[in-house]
């Protein structure tokens, strides 16, 4: 999108219902006669159940049914959530049931609904039933889960291992036999949780009259929800309809099928009522997919010059107690570790563990932030241990910029080559030192220090896979309102969809992008799509709509050179006209033209044009797309007290063509203040009961206004050579990096005391007890 | 079992007499018995600030009190902010036009404690921003464009006191 013909930074579409009360998200909604759920979870993190007692919470006035598993059973076609993966298959205990028989494996897992006038009530008679639990020996470790003599996560499991695989390339054994240095360690990354502000939620109405099911749904794939609906109640894609209300963020926290969700459309169907499930903040904590947990032991064979031979190791990965999303988590970790850095040899053993916690899938990022953690710590490894800079290091290690399209040594979770198409990491890394100051930070440090202040840089490189398809669905379309409508599988949830989506189409048909109406998911209008994650809509959903609004207005000039009888070439379109170039009089509005593709009599349009004023394209990207970044950040710590205040943050970032570059950096923004959070205070406790120990936002900490700074973005903008708009994701491109780029900053501050740090997130209690470990060594 | 109270309470100019249960909390009491749906509940814990609402004057988290605690009180909740003809508030339009919401979901929360912020304080500076929305938590903009557009509106509403004292000595 060279030359544009509107606005790229116009502001957004989404935003007047909004900012004025009138967004419509799922608790929003009420319809008459409407009754509510709650559910009753388990306090364990293993136990069988022997009987559940729901005798005092049916005589609970207001409460209309208590369901458990035996209800599951007469009512679904499954007791166990449709598996998502069809060509990996797992122990059958790894897949999560809708509610367990007999069993629970994870605080939170649910065993019993209760359905009630109001949830209030519902909570009351959820406390009454009773659950006779035997607590089962409980696995809250992935490391410690992977030894023969673990207790088990399921009691029928042979092992807790769910897969055990190698992600390797070159010769590892000889680089580090002849390695002039051998370096290892080891790191514990914590997980988070996706703390979108709205929690999940459902509103059913199944119409017994009409055998049919509208679900409103706070989801990052609402087509799963259909299908899974589809094939759990025996009803046809013409009974089920899911339509995506104004989602209040997803993080990934959203991006599976739940129990909670299917267990609502069951009391619908059961009582012939609409029925609501709003998650609230504790069930967030303990209910929804969380990310991030890994124990890492690496070693780095090195050369004298600080370049990389190989790195070998292995990572412990919690899967939680079910399978929800196979190995995305894991097998991305894995493969993230070179990123855009030239590694000749690699060979990374992945060790994926069940564990008495709740199931871990991709949270923004999906295992990229975890493998770029353990490279960067490699790289200010060998920066600490052979005294070169650390943004030398980097330097030395980068993929040079003329050595891209640059394939890697390994293949992408579709099992093609993995290809680095476009983009130039050293060129980033260069302009990210420069607009940091990097160079002359070491002289601001030393005067810091004098003054008895502790300031530290640090430098982060990513690159990330975007853009995965298979496709997302596009119509575009004009009736005889003539006002141009896009009907897509797309997923708002928050990035400004409608907003970019309707400037790609503006684009094509001259149509400014307010005049254009986008619909995003209802499963009605957009039968077929897939979902929000990955930062994949821009380049799935963007380019059909790019290419389907130009069949559009192909189709429009075609008519208006039919109707006037000129050549296709004398058409022009502007302004929501087809017209003769230079004869103003010879015009078709796009009613005109709609009404005649409608098949309307009166206009003529050629034979052999199909009927409607219409296109759908769903567009397939002939493979992944990668966005890169490079990071720099500037820290301030008190070593009295722990306390880190992040001073500046640099961020180059390239994610190929910028449809609306506001839009684009305030994804950078949110994702790299998630990373904040990663990197210095997102940390979800268990015990070793796997019982969570923090369960609200007063003690989960999220980042705040005060704890992030204002970021620096400065954008490369290299177009993709693999989709007609050149795009590449940006969603996760902010998250990657940060706690590499942070905790190399902290340590930086805290040269004097030489610690290392091996955890994310570094608490102030951490840093303060590293401090004291260093002074006790001496 | 549930105890019940009949309550007056007149939320943005309407005056509202209706006999709740006295446990219902004032956000719930607005989003579900007076369908005013602007304002959200992220956290049910007076954490997150989504649900905040100006209960006369003073801005309060709705989900931290009982609906019956504002017997008698004025509350003002997003859905008052937009004028005459439907125009957005200089605060609405300055986040509007600073991008200052991607989901929305905490943005109501985020214009009624600036909203009370910016009467105290017309003038403040970025930090003073960012300490008045320390307590509202957004997990998509990374507040940058928040505290941009908080910025951008004290100037607007500045511009706008200070037109409407230069039309009064006219």
């Amino acid at each position: 999108m060279s030359s544009r013909k509107f606005e790229p930074r116009m502001g957004r579409l989404e935003d007047r219902a909004l900012l004025t009360g009138k967004g419509r998200y799922v608790d929003d909604i009420h319809l008459p006669n409407m009754i509510e759920v709650a559910f009753v979870r388990s306090p364990h993190g293993h136990a069988l159940f022997h009987s559940i007692d729901a005798t005092a919470a049916l005589a609970h006035p207001g409460v209309h049914a208590v369901y458990t598993h035996a209800d599951v059973v007469r009512t679904l076609t499954s007791d166990h959530i449709p598996p998502d993966q069809l060509i990996e298959s797992f122990p059958a205990t790894t897949w999560p049931y809708i509610l367990p028989k007999d069993e629970v494996c994870f605080v939170g897992e649910a065993v019993a609904i209760v359905v009630a006038d109001t949830r209030y009530i519902a909570e009351d008679a959820a406390a009454l039933v009773e659950v006779d639990y035997e607590p089962l020996p409980v696995v809250s470790n992935c490391r410690q889960a992977s030894v023969p003599e673990s207790a088990t996560v399921h009691r029928d499991a042979d092992s807790n291992i769910v897969s055990h695989f190698t992600t390797e390339y070159g010769d590892t054994e000889t680089a580090f036999a002849e390695a002039a240095h051998v370096f290892g360690f080891s790191l514990n990354q914590h997980r988070g949780g996706a703390h979108s502000i709205e929690g999940r939620g459902v509103v059913v109405n199944y119409d017994a009259d009409a055998h049919h099911l509208t679900i409103w749904t706070s989801t990052q794939s609402a087509h799963k929800s259909r299908d899974a609906a589809v094939e759990l109640f025996d009803m046809d894609e013409s009974q089920v309809r899911v339509i995506v209300p104004d989602v209040g963020g997803g993080f990934g926290g959203k991006n599976t099928v739940y129990p909670e969700e299917i267990l609502t459309i069951m009391a619908s169907r059961l009582l012939a009522r609409p029925v609501k499930w709003i998650e609230d903040r504790r069930e967030h904590f303990i209910a929804s997919i969380q990310e991030r947990d890994q124990e890492w032991d690496i070693e780095v064979a090195v050369d004298t010059e600080a370049r990389v031979q190989g790195v070998r190791g292995t990572i412990y990965h919690d899967q939680g107690a079910y399978t929800l999303l196979g190995l995305h988590v894991p097998h991305n970790s894995s493969i993230a570790v070179p990123g855009p850095y030239h590694l000749p040899s690699y060979s990374m053993e992945v060790i994926v563990s069940e564990t008495n916690k709740v199931s871990s899938i991709p949270v923004r990022g999906a295992g990229y932030p975890e493998g770029n953690f353990a490279m960067e710590r490699i790289l200010d490894r060998i920066s600490r241990e052979l005294g070169v800079d650390r943004a030398e290091v980097r330097r030395r290690n980068l993929i040079p910029g003329e050595a891209i399209p640059y394939e890697m040594p390994m293949k992408t979770r579709e099992g093609t080559p993995m290809i680095y198409e476009s983009g130039n990491f050293t060129r980033c890394h260069e302009k990210a030192l420069e607009a940091a100051g990097y160079e002359d930070f070491a002289r601001l440090q030393q005067k810091a220090r004098a003054e008895g202040r502790h300031i530290g840089i640090g430098v982060a490189n990513m690159v990330k896979v975007t853009g995965r398809g298979p496709f997302e669905s596009a119509t575009v379309r004009v009736g005889r309102s003539g006002r141009v409508i896009v009907y897509t599988s797309a997923m708002a949830m928050g990035q400004g969809t409608k907003t970019a989506l309707a400037q790609v189409c503006a684009e094509q048909l001259s149509i400014p992008p307010d005049q254009i109406t986008v619909v995003t998911v209802d499963t009605a209008s957009s039968p077929i799509g897939i979902g929000a994650y990955g930062s994949r809509t821009m380049v799935n959903a963007g380019n059909s709509v790019h290419l389907a609004a130009g069949e559009v207005r192909d189709k429009a000039i075609r008519v208006a050179a039919h109707v006037f009888e000129v050549e296709e070439k004398d058409i022009e379109i502007a302004d929501g006209f087809a017209r003769v170039k230079g004869d103003q009089a010879k015009s078709l509005t796009f009613k005109d033209i709609a009404k005649a593709l409608g098949a309307a009599k009166g206009l003529a349009i050629p034979k052999d044009m199909p009927i409607g004023f219409e296109a759908t394209v769903n567009f397939r990207p002939p493979d992944v797309t990668y966005c890169n970044a490079s990071h720099v950040v500037q820290v301030e710590v008190d070593p009295e007290t722990g306390g880190v205040e992040i001073v500046r943050y640099v961020v180059v970032n390239d994610s190929g063509t910028l449809i609306n570059p506001t839009l684009v950096e305030g994804q950078l923004q949110g994702g790299i203040a998630h990373g904040i959070g990663n990197a210095l205070y997102e940390w979800m406790g268990y015990d070793e009961n796997a019982q969570p120990v923090i369960t609200n936002l007063a003690e989960y900490l999220l980042p705040t206004s005060t704890t992030v700074p204002n970021i620096e973005i400065i954008h490369e903008e290299t177009p993709s050579t693999l989709n007609p708009l050149g795009v590449k994701g940006a969603g996760e491109s902010g998250v990657v990096a940060v706690a590499g780029a942070v905790i190399s900053a902290v340590e930086n501050a805290l040269e004097p005391f030489g610690i290392w740090i091996s955890d994310a997130p570094i608490s102030p209690m951490r840093i303060v007890e590293l401090i004291e470990e260093s002074k006790a060594a001496g | 079992m549930t105890d019940t109270r009949t309550i007056s309470v007149t939320v943005n100019g309407s005056r509202h007499d209706l006999e709740i249960e006295t446990r219902l909390t004032l956000a719930d009491f607005l989003r579900h018995q007076i369908s005013l749906t602007g304002t959200h509940v992220g956290c049910e814990h007076g954490v997150c600030g989504a649900c905040t609402v100006l209960v006369d004057g003073q801005a309060v988290r709705s989900c931290l009190m009982l609906a019956v605690q504002a017997d008698g009180a004025m509350v003002t909740t997003v859905e008052s902010m937009t004028g005459e003809n439907e125009q957005l508030h200089p605060l609405q339009q300055a986040f509007h036009d600073n991008h200052g919401l991607q989901c929305g979901f905490c943005t109501p929360g985020i214009l009624m404690t600036l909203l009370e912020f910016l009467q105290h304080n017309p003038s403040p500076n970025e930090t003073e921003v960012r300490e008045a929305l320390s307590g509202s938590l957004c997990r998509c903009t990374g507040y940058q464009k928040i505290v941009a557009a908080a910025l951008d509106a004290a100037s607007r509403l500045r511009q706008d006191v200070g037109k409407t004292a230069g039309r009064r000595e006219s």
